[in-house]
């Protein structure tokens, strides 16, 4: 693939010195945790500790620990499950979609919508497998899976996701896990091994980054289709039912737009996180966040455009079963937050962000904050109301069955994979850099596969 | 060298897939013991001879034997269904004064959780001013079944006899088929069976549902195990007011609790019968008869609007 960054103005030795910095500035954070840095991954495991717990309540007692019943049986997990689908679509977005699209200043961005493709894409497959009442027999879907089944099309292409992602993520961190493997000689011997075998005797040679960079240019391709398959699949469990709320033919590009709206507002908050913690205010600018913030009020508005087709063309027709579970969002019991989700996660976002004041990284970092969790409310919305307007109506059940509030396991567990989200992210940018060098540096046009091969 | 290198680390892949499918098993094999409810009881050391299904003598452990009237067929037949059969199910909605014995009856046979009805009573008012009436609805055993398409593992399935099973020695639990229903007619254990000792120990069969397991799905399953002995469902047998049918449809033929055989098609062209939500496409093996001409008080929908109503004020104060 060949890209069309500009050639630097810089002298070779201005150009080795320009590398030696953002070498330092990016691995600083890899060297150092701060006292805040300490207490966040603390925090994150102990949430993570006490979801384990919960689940084994629940392994022990059963989903009788939810507040899952025979109306509402899919909820919190199975919302959480799409959530964690749809965030994991960013990784395509930005180190794929923007690259092919020539979009240059998506390069410092890549890693941080990668790792949060990679952990999304893998907390996606474990909450789904909270939410079995028969995990033990996990293994049937190999043996006995029937491929007529949605559930297996997800299964297949949430596993091919996740080692396309992996894939994605690791080739072009290669370069960096060396310059570690190289420059971090006073950490623990595991950790040299690590990098040790992880950077696959990387010594950046001229095959070696050949055949890197075709390899994330085939990825490149490749994981578009799997990232529009993986939540158009997600999209399906739904839509090949006949319930009324669910049976749309618009369900896989409904989810696949609010997937990367979501996703996008993900990495703004990551941008701006690890600009501030990790001090990468020359690499991760205000016109990173000023064009992310366009691409944002783009996604918006294209979701907005879904959810009209979604909702208010029903609602135009208002047919019979559909009708009581519209009432309920536009006016019932669900309607706080269906218009709190609506406004806040998505319409307020597109107008606010039409300003470029806005688009400064602390207001756009907020309403990113505003469209995840509407997002993820969204999710909810999209699952369980439906579940509980059926064509039959719910007479004579126990109270319990007839609504759905999340019991604490629930709860617990599904902050847990958030928590789970967030340490992987965390954790993985304590071990290596999280914004790529080459990559930042080829946007500037410095050549690192060039000077390698300089020096030798 | 390059090549020595190669096998090396194919060595050490295959050492991570191994270690990989090590700990997947120990996982396995520990959560199956959390979910192993029946535990084989104590060998007592006195042997008897018995004779297998397929003719084969053998000699067991006593305490190994296991009483039962009817032994189940097995998990094969049990996919199969009865040849030559293609049962139908015909409820007059003219008849059913919405007494509930039929699910009552169920509940007994079954053994399951009182607030568990795979036979429901509705009561159904299709709007302000048309007639109530008393809709019994048990599974639909669909044709075009919804519920058996998604099932990821073919632990529900349709069977030649036109009835829909569910197998819960299969059963994953994701509960895709009851998404997928649009009856709400399956149910889900949620904990642990609270079933006596008696018929914990009985042995499982697809064909009769019970005993039931943990994290599995289960359903109004047409009592295969009565069909094949030539008897009618609990639920038709009790029913007092002669209300459900139930039959062979190869035989054009049902039958109600008083013992009287009708001819289907005649029963359902008189009495201009019709299949719920026939616009569904489901191709519902259960047919109504519509609620013409009652002798019985109609159903109260008042009371009804009341509790739903109430409901969703809890919902109100919970959101």
């Amino acid at each position: 693939m060949h890209t069309t960054h500009h050639q630097s103005d810089l002298n070779p030795e201005e150009q080795k010195q320009e590398r030696e910095e953002m070498r330092s500035v990016v691995l600083r954070p890899l060297r150092h945790t701060g006292t805040i840095g300490k207490i966040w991954i603390g925090f994150l495991v102990v949430v993570f500790l006490f979801g384990c717990y919960a689940y084994t309540v629940q392994l022990r007692e059963g989903l009788k620990v939810t507040a899952l019943r025979d109306y509402a049986s899919w909820g919190l997990y199975i919302s959480n499950f799409v959530f964690f689908v749809a965030i994991s679509l960013v990784g395509a977005l930005i180190s794929s979609v923007l690259r092919l699209t020539n979009f240059e200043w998506h390069r410092p961005l890549t890693r941080i919508a990668e790792i949060i493709a990679v952990s999304g894409i893998l907390f996606a497959g474990l909450i789904i497998v909270v939410d079995m009442g028969r995990p033990d027999r996990i293994l049937y879907l190999f043996n006995h899976g029937r491929i007529q089944s949605p559930i297996v099309w997800d299964v297949i292409v949430v596993s091919t996701y996740l080692v396309t992602s992996v894939l994605f993520l690791y080739f072009p961190l290669l370069p960096a896990i060396a310059l570690c493997r190289d420059t971090l000689t006073d950490c623990p011997k595991w950790q040299r091994w690590m990098y040790k075998f992880m950077a696959m005797g990387w010594e950046g040679n001229k095959r070696q980054w050949k055949i890197m960079k075709r390899s994330v240019a085939i990825l490149s391709v490749l994981v578009i289709p799997l990232a529009i398959s993986i939540h158009t699949v997600t999209a399906w469990l739904f839509a090949t039912t006949l319930r009324p709320g669910w049976d749309s033919t618009n369900f896989g590009p409904y989810f696949v737009a609010g997937a990367f709206q979501a996703g996008t507002a993900c990495v703004i908050i990551g941008m701006f996180v690890f600009r501030k913690a990790y001090n990468l205010k020359k690499y991760i600018t205000e016109v990173h966040f000023n064009n992310m913030g366009k691409l944002l009020v783009f996604l918006c508005v294209v979701y907005a455009y879904f959810n009209v087709n979604e909702y208010l063309i029903p609602a135009y027709k208002m047919r019979g079963a559909e009708a009581k579970l519209l009432n309920d969002l536009f006016t019932g019991p669900t309607s706080p937050i269906y218009w709190s989700v609506q406004f806040f996660g998505m319409a307020i976002p597109a107008v606010v962000l039409l300003f470029r004041r806005a688009r400064k990284p602390l207001p756009i970092t907020i309403i990113a904050l505003f469209v995840v969790v509407g997002a993820w409310f969204k999710r909810y919305l999209i699952v369980t109301p439906i579940l509980l307007h059926p064509y039959l109506p719910i007479q004579n059940a126990p109270l319990s069955w007839t609504m759905y509030f999340p019991s604490w396991v629930e709860m617990a567990i599904v902050g847990a994979s958030l928590a789970g989200v967030l340490l992987i992210i965390t954790v993985f940018s304590k071990f290596f850099p999280i914004i790529s060098i080459w990559e930042t540096l080829e946007g500037e046009g410095i050549d690192l596969e060039e000077m390698d091969n300089r020096k030798k | 060298m390059e090549n020595e290198n190669n096998n090396k680390d194919r060595r050490n892949f295959l050492k991570l897939g191994i270690f990989t499918t090590a700990t997947v098993a120990a996982v396995g094999t520990g959560l199956s013991k959390v979910f192993s409810e029946n535990n084989p009881p104590q060998a007592s050391g006195k042997k008897v001879k018995v004779m297998t299904a397929d003719g084969k003598l053998v000699e067991v452990d006593s305490a190994h034997l296991k009483c039962c009237s009817s032994p189940p067929v097995s998990n094969e037949e049990a996919r199969k269904g009865i040849e030559g059969k293609k049962f139908v199910m015909v409820i007059d909605l003219a008849k059913c004064d919405g007494c509930a014995t039929c699910t009552v009856s169920c509940q007994k046979m079954h053994h399951t959780p009182p607030e568990r009805e795979w036979i429901k009573v509705f009561k159904m008012q299709d709007s302000e001013k048309t007639a109530p009436y008393f809709f019994p609805k048990p599974c639909y055993h669909c044709d075009n079944p919804p519920c058996t398409k998604v099932c990821p593992v073919n632990a529900t399935f349709k069977r030649q006899d036109g009835i829909v099973l569910i197998d819960n020695t299969r059963c994953i639990g994701c509960r895709f088929c009851m998404a997928a229903c649009p009856y709400s007619t399956r149910f889900f254990n949620w904990d642990k069976p609270e079933e006596s000792a008696e018929v914990a120990s009985m042995p499982y069969s697809p064909e009769q549902s019970f005993p039931r397991k943990m994290g599995t799905v289960e359903k109004c399953d047409f009592c295969p195990h009565m069909l094949r002995e030539g008897k009618l469902p609990d639920c038709v047998a009790n029913c007092a007011m002669n209300a459900i049918y139930m039959g062979d449809a190869n035989e054009d033929a049902v039958t109600s609790s008083s013992g009287e055989t009708v001819q289907l098609s005649k029963l359902l062209e008189d009495n201009a019968g019709f299949r719920y939500m026939e616009e569904l496409g489901t191709e519902p093996r259960v047919y109504y008869l519509p609620p013409k001409n009652r002798r019985y008080p109609k159903p109260e929908m008042h009371n009804e609007k009341q509790s739903e109503k109430k409901g969703h004020d809890m919902m109100n104060m919970k959101m």
